[in-house]
Parts: structure tokens; sequence; C-alpha cells
């Protein structure tokens, strides 16, 4: 029985960050879908701008608005909506609806709420109250104690005893948690805890227990399933974001698996959930003891992972659910025959593995725990473990070839590696095998189930006798498909039996590949159909195993078939905007009669690998074995190397290489942009100017350019020991600091040495060519000085601050480099300018970070455009440009410092944000308080520390600081901006240092206390080797979630635009609504 | 890891699957059936229902938490659903000859070789699955080198007289007394009816129970065609005049069907899975089951005085009947589950609840 909604509102998840990432762009793009079809008309808030859910024909309307509830509250007033979903945007969705609700605004405007009521939201959130509504069922949590002080916590401490582990209400991914040993880690725990939340867990620690999830679905008729069931590889006391998980569980007996089953229908039918929810268990490795962990009433990222391991579609289903249907009314659509009341059944196994950037950040701790740190995620599938995993392990993509068969550890102590875990524990789990430590052994340290353990001393034992053998004809065929169902790659076997070096590699492989191939050793595609064959399904959801004799698909030779290789895990550096590319490459493919789309890809937070969004979906990996694989039997017209960011692009040699036709712009000429010299030589006979730059092998040669052009300089060193890749080095003892303790330079690992200039305008020209002319572009500017990385800076387009000189200087740069280099597809380049002296600092053959956000600003959908291209069909120049927008955009990027403990939250050359919004404003100002709020950013109340660095920080922060003084702002200064304004007539009130503790008033007791409202504190320089007041200040900001700006312009762009306007003056306009 | 022999299944359409010998190395034959559930080995292998037939399991990982204890508890084993292995064979994809359970006392390998019951791996399951799902369940061996065999369709005998027992056995000492009768019943059906203060009295398939003093009859699962059973059908007739509850699970259904005038026929392939949805008839209230048999009661078929009371929601076949007006009803599926989803276990108080009522 459907409910009478004829609008509703859909509150998105904002920009991802660790702990609420792509996976609901997914859930919101599935509940938009599932309400079109119901015909209610959609309402979309959600500032992140890359997401496919915020593209054209998925919402009937678009606001790129932060998720609050002000903002929230205009949307309703304006639009006038009957409901509103809370479970699709994550927690941010769902903490913005129950703050709605408990003001009164939706009962205000008569706005109701879909699916599970928010009480029911209330109830599960808050620790206490869902324990005691637990215990009213006779289900168990754990012992826990919520406290609003840290004495109480250490009451409640004597109490529980020893190990307890702290936990702050209402947060995102367990911010704030960590395990206490004893009270003084106690008391450090709970005051950083109390920071996020003023109420914390004090709980038992179930350490080494089994941890387990149930997805379950619940509809108005009080009908319950459980989708999928889910066992963390990492026992209790690792967040399940950042543990290996395998679905279905395969530790627990049917005893076990239907005894939490039944706990968790029992759970989420008393706390009265109408769609689909997530239950956490503890589960006893010895006895049937068990603990409900937490219950989520929500989309979750656990719930993507479970869609995408059964094939049932959680959030569409949920979303039907929401308007009233019951599970039996609704079709699966994998059978289009039986109905949604039903649990899948796998024939495979699912394995996901997070991935973690850790390295992209100074000072980070790599301890992994409690709390969230990764920050994508892969899934693997296969029929046996060992081939799931492996799998998985190369998707990572950190340079892991599998379990095995990589470049041995440096400097790890396998013991601590193991009882203490980092993002490393799977290779130390290699690593103590292959030292020989028993399975045993490896448990006590690690408490991850011997099963496991097991499976993954398969891989090593078949390691030992792969590498017994010296060439592939000594290799029995036996031992090699035996290797190839444990997931081995050709490159693993490569390397174990030829034992060929990491340079020739690529031959190995294919040598490899070349013999399987006359030895019938082939791999199989298999589908994902929700019922194990059990009924015949047509569906094109697939992935490819070694555990098979025959394909359950067919093939077509027609060469109508277009493969996109998509982005992979996401990561600092390539997310959310590279599934936007994907989907729209399918989608243009996918409207073109006679085509048909083929999807490689195998990141569960995606929409590309939704199996709707394509013809056929492999979701599996995008290595050159798998992607030839499926060459060899789909028999392509040709491959999109150019729309999944740099994975694919690195492939575009290799594939052509082995005769595989590439779409678009020549894997020749791609070459000849990445490769850092062919791409000098170009721009030097183009007569384009770039930045000096040396490739160098000796410290002595690197002085010398030095001298040439001058500190400060950008090293990229090829080989690193420690720490970030690339750095600014501003004199002698930086570089030398550098060189010696964090890189390496040497014949083998030369370091590339290049002229930064200070200063400088950066530009980034996104735009579609045809045979070497551009079709459309669009060019955009950063707010930030050049220095920034492009992906960490605020971007502003149109531009609002380029002289038309340059603008015209960078057309024609750009018509000359894309006629060069012969570009049929997408390219993104980025320049420099400094008074009208323009230098190209890079050019990607590629589609680009900024492709959804500037297509969606201009209204031109430069994907769309690019694969029309590539497809070899006819395109017309957009009649729209740049110049002809009344409204601009602002990309700024989301960080997630505070999930990383200890991180330097300071910005360089090497990125460091988690996601981004983009926003629309009737102008600038409008346009960055609005993405500078949906970041997280709040208008200050009253108090604002400068600790403004540099000189010409100083002066560049000096009108901004005039003006909050005219606005009535306390500014509050440390001692060299405090004289600096002195002297130029600003009043400030002096804090001192953090190291001058016992001088008062100082900065660190106005941050702990909470007595500022916006910290700015600019690093003397842009080394990351920073001061330690500096890093004081910025990290306990951080930690005391006070907003903290380091950089001047945008400082001054944020200070200005909140003074010259209020909450009030921002534009509450959809989409459509800017022409 | 043991040394590995080669062994083959032969499908009586002549498709061969090469696989490899981890369970006792000899020669079997049986109908080929396939099982989705992703749990339950141990439950599955010692159910009786599954006499003669060779188990393909489509979750391709197994023998991950090997096997349990063998402790007893109110005279059956606590973590079996028979004292024996049924299945005549055990076909899977990866077998885990390691194996990690608190409560695991063996592996399933060592179980299968101690029961003499062979198992193969490393096949392609969902290959054969299909197979099995296109052209329906077909009958099959599993033939290791030098030992021939031949086909055998275990629908041609009475396997239920081989799976009952052969006396009758008194379990509990309970308010209630329940007669069970074992058309080769799975222990959770006895424990189900234990924990609701009973006494059970369990008696052969053949047996005239309506001698016995009871206060209900619960009819069991078992293997094979219902029509087998003409003594059992006859005595539940006997028992449908006598009036007091009656409550039949699988074969039970089917038997009790029969006996009221209905008809049963075989189905393609069967419905071998934990994750059958079935819905009450005429309401909006939906369970998960567990489920195996391969035939099934036809719902036109019923006496007047009879109504489906289940259906299934995948393919709308018969999932239960009741009576009209007196206290007779039955589910095709397993409310016992073990293995399965416990959804439907209720029953058992329904069960009850019909006895207390018909005491008054």
């Amino acid at each position: 029985m459907k409910k009478d909604v004829k609008k509703a509102i859909i509150l998105g998840s904002g920009a991802l960050k660790i702990g609420e990432a792509g996976e609901f762009d997914y859930s919101g793009s599935q509940a938009l879908k599932a309400l079109k079809e119901e015909g209610v008309y959609t309402v979309l808030i959600n500032p992140n701008i890359a997401t496919i859910q915020t593209s054209e024909n998925i919402a009937d309307k678009i606001y790129f608005l932060p998720v609050t509830p002000f903002f929230v509250e205009q949307v309703i007033k304006k639009e006038n909506p009957d409901g509103i979903l809370l479970a699709f945007g994550g927690q941010t969705a769902l903490n913005c609806g129950v703050k709605l609700f408990e003001a009164g605004i939706l009962e205000k405007y008569k706005v109701e709420v879909l699916g599970t009521p928010v009480q029911s939201i209330i109830e599960t959130e808050d620790r206490e109250i869902f324990a005691n509504k637990l215990a009213e069922i006779d289900v168990k949590t754990p012992i826990s104690v919520a406290v609003t002080s840290v004495e109480e916590a250490i009451k409640a401490s004597k109490k529980i005893g020893f190990p307890i582990i702290i936990r702050a209400a209402y947060t995102l991914g367990g911010m704030g948690s960590g395990f206490c040993e004893n009270e003084e880690e106690l008391i450090q725990r709970a005051e950083n805890a109390f920071s996020y939340s003023n109420q914390i867990l004090v709980e038992e620690s179930l350490k080494g227990w089994k941890e387990v999830e149930y997805e379950v679905v619940r509809d108005a008729y009080n009908n319950c399933i459980t989708v999928c069931n889910m066992e963390n590889f990492d026992p209790l006391g690792i967040h399940t974001g950042e543990s290996i998980v395998v679905a279905p569980s395969q530790t627990l007996s049917n005893s076990e698996y239907h005894k939490l089953r039944e706990l968790a229908i029992k759970i989420i039918r008393h706390v009265g959930v109408v769609g689909e929810c997530n239950v956490q268990y503890a589960l006893d490795p010895f006895s049937e003891d068990y603990r409900v962990i937490e219950v989520n009433a929500r989309l979750s990222r656990s719930s993507a992972l479970a869609s995408k391991a059964t094939g049932y579609p959680l959030a569409f289903v949920a979303a039907k659910l929401g308007l009233g249907y019951g599970l039996f009314e609704l079709k699966n659509s994998v059978t289009k025959v039986t109905s949604t009341f039903f649990e899948p059944a796998l024939d495979y196994i699912v394995c996901k593995i997070p991935r973690w950037d850790l390295n992209k950040f100074s000072g980070v701790s790599k301890q992994i725990g409690s709390s969230m740190k990764s920050v994508g995620e892969i899934m693997a599938i296969g029929r046996t473990f060992e081939e799931a995993i492996q799998k998985g392990l190369r998707m990572v993509g950190q340079g892991s070839h599998g379990f095995v068969a990589n470049h041995p550890m440096k400097g790890v102590d396998i013991d601590t590696e193991l009882a203490e875990p980092t993002d490393q524990r799977i290779f130390a789990i290699a690593d103590a095998l292959q030292a020989g430590y028993t399975v045993d052994q490896i448990y006590d340290l690690t408490k991850i189930d011997k099963w496991f353990l097991e499976k993954l001393k398969n891989i090593t034992d078949h390691e030992k006798v792969l590498t017994k053998y010296n060439s592939l004809k000594e290799l029995p065929d036996t031992d090699l498909l035996l290797a190839k169902k444990m997931g081995y790659s050709d490159f693993q076997i490569a390397r174990l039996v030829l034992k060929v070096p990491g340079e020739n590699i690529q031959d190995g492989l294919l040598a490899v590949r070349t013999h399987r191939k006359t030895k019938g050793i082939l791999p199989v595609v298999k589908q994902i159909d929700t019922l194990a064959g059990e009924f015949p399904a047509q569906i094109n959801y697939l992935y490819i195993t070694y555990s098979g004799s025959e394909n359950d698909i067919e093939f077509v030779d027609d060469q109508k078939s277009v493969i996109v290789l998509g982005s992979g895990a996401y990561r600092i550096g390539s997310s959310v905007e590279f599934d936007w590319c994907s989907v729209n490459a399918l989608n243009t493919i996918n409207s073109q009669e006679g085509y048909r789309s083929i999807m490689i890809n195998y990141n569960p937070e995606t929409v590309s690998t939704d199996y709707d969004a394509c013809s056929r979906l492999y979701f599996d990996e995008l290595t050159l074995e798998r992607v030839l694989d499926i060459i060899d039997m789909e028999k392509p017209k040709g491959v999109i190397v150019s729309v999944g960011g740099q994975i694919p692009n690195n492939l575009a040699m290799k594939l052509h290489s082995q005769n595989v036709p590439i779409l678009g712009t020549s894997p020749l000429d791609i070459d000849r942009a990445e490769d850092r010299n062919k791409f000098s030589s170009l721009l030097d006979d183009l007569k384009v100017d770039q930045p000096r730059w040396k490739q160098l092998t000796t410290i002595d040669d690197i002085y010398r350019f030095v001298d040439e052009v001058g500190f400060p300089v950008l090293v990229r060193p090829s080989y690193v020991l420690s720490g970030a890749a690339m750095n600014v080095v501003s004199n002698k003892d930086e570089m030398e600091h550098f060189l010696t303790l964090a890189a390496n330079v040497s014949k083998q690992h030369p370091v590339v040495v290049s002229e930064f200039i200070e200063e400088a305008k950066e530009i980034e020209i996104d735009a579609v060519a045809k045979n070497g002319e551009i079709v459309a572009y669009a060019i955009s500017e950063h707010i930030e000085f050049a220095g920034v990385h492009s992906g960490d800076a605020t971007i502003v387009f149109p531009p609002q601050k380029l002289y038309i000189e340059t603008i015209r200087r960078i057309k024609k740069i750009s018509r000359e480099i894309a006629k060069a280099l012969n570009i049929s597809g997408p390219f993104n380049m980025q320049l420099l300018a400094k008074d009208n002296d323009i230098k190209v600092i890079e050019c990607n053959l590629r589609a680009s970070r900024s492709f959804p956000f500037v297509s969606k600003v201009l209204k031109v959908n430069l994907i769309d455009i690019a694969t029309r291209v590539m497809l070899g069909l006819p395109v017309e120049k957009p009649s729209k440009n740049l110049f002809e927008l009344d409204c601009v955009g602002i990309k700024a990027p989301q960080f997630s410092f505070a999930r990383l403990q200890k991180a330097d939250p300071v910005l360089g050359v090497d990125m460091a944000s988690t996601g981004e919004v983009g926003c629309i404003g009737v102008d600038y100002y409008d346009a960055v308080l609005q993405s500078m709020i949906a970041v997280g950013y709040k208008i200050p109340e009253k108090n604002i520390l400068i600790s403004s660095g540099p000189v010409r920080s100083k002066l560049e922060l000096l009108s901004a600081a005039k003006l909050l003084q005219e606005k009535g702002y306390n500014i509050f200064a440390t001692a060299g901006t405090h004289k600096f304004f002195k002297e130029n007539g600003v009043n400030s009130t002096l804090l001192y240092w953090p190291d001058e503790s016992d001088k008062k008033p100082n900065t660190l007791d106005y941050i702990r206390n909470k007595k500022l409202h916006l910290v700015i504190n600019i690093p003397k320089n842009l080394s990351t080797e920073e001061l330690s007041n500096g890093y004081t200040i910025r990290r306990s900001s951080v930690d005391f979630n006070i907003p903290l700006i380091t950089n001047a312009r945008l400082a001054s762009a944020f200070i200005n635009a909140f003074c010259r306007m209020s909450i009030d003056d921002i534009s509450i306009k959809s989409w459509d609504e800017y022409k | 890891m043991p040394e590995i022999k080669s062994i083959k299944l032969i499908l009586e359409d002549g498709t061969v699957f090469e696989g490899k010998s981890f369970g006792y190395h000899k020669s079997v034959a049986g109908e080929v059936v396939f099982n989705t559930a992703m749990t339950g080995y141990p439950e599955s292998l010692t159910d009786p229902s599954y006499k003669g037939q060779i188990l393909v399991s489509t979750y391709p990982l197994i023998g991950n938490y090997g096997v349990p204890k063998d402790e007893m508890e109110n005279g059956v084993p606590k973590f079996y659903e028979s004292d024996r292995i049924h299945i005549s064979g055990l076909i899977i994809s990866d077998y885990s000859f390691e194996y990690s359970h608190w409560n695991a006392k063996n592996s399933l390998r060592e179980w299968l070789i101690q029961n003499e019951v062979p198992g193969i791996f490393d096949i392609d399951t969902r290959a054969l699955t299909k197979i099995l799902r296109e052209k329906g369940t077909m009958l099959g061996k599993i033939e290791v080198e030098g030992q021939p065999v031949d086909f055998y369709n275990p629908n041609e005998e009475n396997l239920v007289a081989k799976v009952s027992t052969t006396e009758k056995i008194v379990y509990g000492n309970g308010k209630h007394k329940v007669v069970l009768v074992d058309t080769g019943a799975k222990y959770n059906i006895l424990r189900c009816l234990l924990k609701r203060d009973t006494t059970v009295i369990r008696v052969p398939w053949d047996y005239d129970f309506t001698s016995e003093d009871y206060d209900g009859i619960m009819l069991s699962n078992g293997p094979g065609d219902p029509v087998k059973c003409q003594e059992t059908i006859n005595n539940i007739k006997k028992a449908i005049d006598i009036g007091k509850p009656i409550f039949g699970i699988c074969l039970g259904n089917q038997l009790l069907g029969i006996a009221s005038g209905g008809s049963t026929y075989k189905l393609k392939y069967g419905h071998r899975a934990h994750n059958h949805p079935v819905i009450k008839v005429g309401g909006t209230t939906c369970y998960i089951t567990s489920q195996n048999h391969g035939f099934a009661l036809d719902s036109n078929s019923l006496g007047k005085d009879w109504e489906p009371l289940f259906i299934n929601l995948n393919d709308d076949t018969n999932e239960g009947v009741r009576h009209k007006t007196k206290p007779f009803f039955s589910t095709q599926f397993h409310p016992e589950a073990s293995s399965g989803p416990t959804d439907t276990e209720f029953l058992f108080d329904d069960f009850i609840q019909l006895i207390e009522n018909s005491k008054k």
C-alpha cells in the first residue's frame, strides 16, 4: 500500500570524508531512482557536486547547499514537500534530520519522515537509551556507562575494570573512540572524546571477540529479512571500516549464524525500523555469547557493501519501503519474477579491504584501531578465500601484487606489527608465515581466527611450491592451475617462477599469460544472481574466477561493445569525481543505439558498479592481466581509459602494446604528456614556458641546479623512505634534512627538482578536443596561490580575478598543446600565471577531478562530449561559454584531519583532502560562504585567533583583520601578528605560544576551553617541517573541533565573505535556477 | 594436506565432472540435488530427508568450522539431526582441510570417512547446479577408479522405512503427550517439542499410533515420495477422525494432504535452501523458511474442508495446509529450522496452544 507522497526531500551526505564516503552517492542515487519510479517529485540537498546523484535526470531538483538544519529548513520553506528521507545521506543526513525533528521544524512544515521514524533513530543513536531498549527484549549489549565528565568516567572505569573502551556519542565512524588500558589513558581519551560530544561512554572491552554484522530490512507490515551477514577478518577492536571483511561469514556455525540473525530481526522489530538497518555484534570466539555493539538505523557503508556483495539493492528497496510498500509487493530486480522478500544465497565469497593513505600525512599515527582512518575500500569476489583476498590486495592499489611476491616490508618488526596492527598488518602476516611462524603463534598475537590464517598459509605454502621451479616448462599444469585458483596473478607467477627482475616484469607476466593460454588455463565468468543459481537470472553483474569450468554468459563478437575502465578504490586524489566521469561515459554509450557498455571496476562505494549502469559489469580487477582476459572474451570495439583517473590512464600504453584498440587520444600521445622529458621538450618546441626543472642523481648536482633557479624548489624523489613523496624546500638545511631522512637520491633513484614560483596564481583548464582541436573548455582559478595541491585548493569557476589577457593566452597555449598531442577526448592542464606570464605545470590527457564541477556549473557535460568524440560521433561546440554565466561556482576541499590522529593539518604540494563540495552562488562571496559552510566551517561567533606566519601572509590578512574589527569581532593574535596588527591599527589580544605554557593568556588554554570560534594559522613556509608551536595550534584546533584555516588567501576570502554578508543573505536557489 | 585422489561425478545425462576426493573413497549412486544454504552442513548431512541423495552445496567453501562434538542431550545427539550421515555423497567446490571452531571435534573429511560417505571437491558446483535447474533433478553416481556402479533411483524405494525408528521411544516428561510419527524426523523437531513441556512418543512410520494415549500428533519430515508411506497415510486418516491436534512438517505436510484427499507431485528440482519466502494465505505476513523437499502438495487437490495455509512467494507452490475448522495444520517448510532460519518456530507454540485448547 503506497503512501500519498507527491514531493519529497532527500538529504545527501555532503563532501566525502573518512567514515562517510562514496557509498552514500550510491544509496542516494538508488533511493532517487526508486522514488522517481513511483512518480514522487524529488528534491535533493547535497553540496557534493561531483556525485552522480547531483546530476541531471536523477533528482527533479538539486540544491548544492550545506546539509545543515538552517539550509534544509530554507529549502523546506521554499519547496513545501510532503516527505523527507533521512536514511540515505549517512550520519550527516541523520544528524541533520534529528535536529530538524527536535527543533520542531518537520512538524511546523508538516513534513513526514519516510522510513524509519526519528524516534527510532534517536533510540539507536543514544547508547544508553539503546542499551535499555535492548534490555527490554533481553538482548545483551556491552556493559556501558554514559558519563558527562572525566571524573564520572574514572568512577565508571572502577566499576567495569580495565581494559575499557571510550566512545563519543553521535559521531561519524567512531571518532573520538579508543581503548584504554589504565586510568592515565582513560583521562587522555575522555578529554579528547568530550571535544566531539558532551556525552561519552565507558564500556567493557571485548577485544579479541569476533565482529559480525547483519544487514536487516523491515517493511511496514513487520516482515523482516537479513540480506547479508559479514564477518570481520580482524577481531573486535579494529573498527569495521578498518578491517578486512568477508561475506558471508566463514567461521560461524549454523547455530551461531541463525542465533544472531534471529536477534537482528528481534531488534529491528523492537526499534521499529522501516527500511534498512545494520546490527553489529561481538561474538565470543569460545562460546555463543554475544553483545550487540551497534545498530545503524540508516543505509551505511556496510549496506552498500552488502548490496554489491549480494546483488540485492538495499537502498532502492529501503526507499520503496519508506513509501509504504511491503517487501512481498516489490520485485527482485535480478530475477524480475521473484519478490524482494527473500534472502540472497551467495555462491562465492567477497572480501572487502580498506584503502589507507596514511603516507600522505606527516606525523600521523599508522596504527589501526577503534577509529576509522581508511579513505576507501575495494571488494574482491572469488570462489575461494585465497582468490578473493589476493585479488583484493591488488585492487587496493598500493603496490602489492597479492598476499605474496611483494617487496619485503621495510624496517618492520613482525611481532610488534602483528600485535599492534598498522595498515601493513596483512603483509606482516605474510612475512610471519614466510619466516616460519605457526598459525598458532600468529593467532596468539593477532587473535585473527585460525581459519583465515590457515587459508593465508595455503597461499604461502603454494608460494614455496612455485619458487621451486625456474621455468614455465618445469612448472606442472596442476600447480599453475592451483596457483590461479588461489588468486595468483601472472605477475606473481612471473616473479616467483621466472624470477624476473622488476624492470622486465612486463615481459615476464606476458610470458606467463601466453604459456597459460596454450595450456588452456583460462578464467571463467560467473554471474552474481542473488540465488546461487536456483532460478534463471538475466543478470549482467559478473566476476571472474578460476574455480569454474564454464562461463555463465555468452559473448557476441560484433565489435559493438565499449569497455570503460573505472577508477578503482577511492583514495586521496581519486574519488567520486571519476565515478561521475565513468558513469557519464556509460550513459553516453548506452544512449547510442547499437552500442553496449561494459564497465570494469571493483569499488563497492560507486554508482558505476551498480549493474543498472551498464550492459555488463565486471566487478573485477583493473590490472593488465584481467583487462586483457575480459578483452579476449568480449572482443570490444575499444576501451576508454580516460575517464577513470590515473589507474586506467596508466594501463593505456600496456594495452596498446597488446594491440588493444584504445578509444580517443592515442596512447603514444598520452605517453608524450605523461613522460616528463617528452612533455618538456614538446613545450620547448611549442615555445610554451614551464618552470625550470631537472632530473638529478647526486646531491651536488641538486645544489648546482638550485644555485641556478634559487630557493624554494619543489623536490620529487622517485624513492621515498618516509613521509610525503613531494616537498617544497626553502633552504639548504631543509634540503639536507629531506634528502637524508625522507628520500633517497642515487642513479637508480633520481630526484626531480623544479623551480618553485611563489605568489603565482594557479589556473586549470578542463577541456575536450577532437582530432587536436578544442571543442569545449572551462578555465578555473584557485583562490590559494600555487603551492597548494590542486586537489586541496579552493577553485573558482568561472574565474573572477583573471586578466582577460591571461585567459586569452591560456586558450592559445591549450589549442597548441591539443594540436601537438592530437588530443581526441578529455584533458586537463594546470598552469601558473604571474603578471600574465604563463607557465604550464602539468597536462593530463584524461578527465580530471574538476570535470563534474565545471560541467555542472557550465551546464555543459564535458564527459558526454568527450565520449562522443571517442566513439567517433559528431559533436557540436557548445553554444555557451564561461563568460556568459551569471553565477559563480566554488569547489572547496573537505579534510578529515580530525580522524587522522597527530597528522599536521597543513596544506602542501601533496594532496590531503578526502573530498570536496561545489556550491553555486549569485556572486563570489555567496559561493564562498556556502562552500565553506558545506565543508564544516561555521561563521564565527566572536573570537578569532590569527597567527599569520610570514610577512606576506600578514599583509594579505591585514585588510581582512580590519574588516573583522569593524564588524565587532574579537581578534586574538600570537606575538608577531599582534605586533604587526598593532603597528597597522588593528586591535588584538595577545595570546602566548603553546610552549610558553607558564604565560597567560595562552593559545592552548583558549583552544582547549573552546573560547575561540575560528583559528587562522599560517605556517611559516611551505615545508612540512613546521615549528612545533604552529603544529600544536593547528593540531589542537582540529582535536578540539575548532574551525581552522591555514592559508592566508583562503582565510581572507572567507572573512570577507562572512563580513560582507550574513547567513540569511545566502541564496537558496536550486541548480536549475542558475542560468 | 593428505594425498588427493581423483574422483568423478557422472550424471544421468552423460555429463561428467572431474573432481578430487576428500571423503570416503568409494563409488556410490543416487539422486543428485543441490542446496543453496551457506551454513549448516553437519545438520544437512544428518537430515534423514536426504536419504539416497547426493548433495551439491552451491556455497563453495565448506568444512570451515569442522563438525561438532557428539554430546548427547535428551537422549539424542545435541548438535546433529540424526545419529548418522544420511546423504550418499557430498559435492562441493572448495574444501577447508583446516577447520576452526570452539565446538568442533573433527574435520568434515574425517567424519565423512568414518561414515563411509564419499566427498568431491574442486568442481564447478555452479555449473552443476545450472544443469540440475535446467534439466531437473537427475540421477548420478560418484565413481572412483576401478569401482563401477549403476545408476540408482532412490525414489523407487520406501526410503522412509530405511530411516524411521524401528521401535517406540519415549522422551521427556512434560504435560502434553505428543506422538512424533518418525518418517525420518530431524531431532530438532523433538527438541522444539521437548522445550514446550511435552512428553514425546516417537513411533515408527508404520506404527498405529492411534492406539496411544496422546494429546497431539506431530508428523515429521522424511525422504522420498510420500505415496510410498501408505501405512502412515491410513493412520493419519484415523487420527483425523479422532480429531486431536495434528501438526505436519515437510513430508508430514504431504502425508496430511494426501490423507485429507489431496495429491502430490514431484518438483522439477525441489526446494533445498535457507532462503525460501512464504506468505500466509490471505494476509501480508511473510517468513523466510528452511526447506528441503523434492515433492509438493497440489494446493488445488485439497479436500473441501481444507485450505492452503502458506504459499511459496517464489513459485506459488503449496507451503502448508490447514483444516477449516479442526486443529490440523502443516507446513511444507521446516519451522524447526536446524539448519536455517528460525522465523517460524512459533508454529510449535501454535501447536501446543491447539493441544491446550483441545484439552479444555
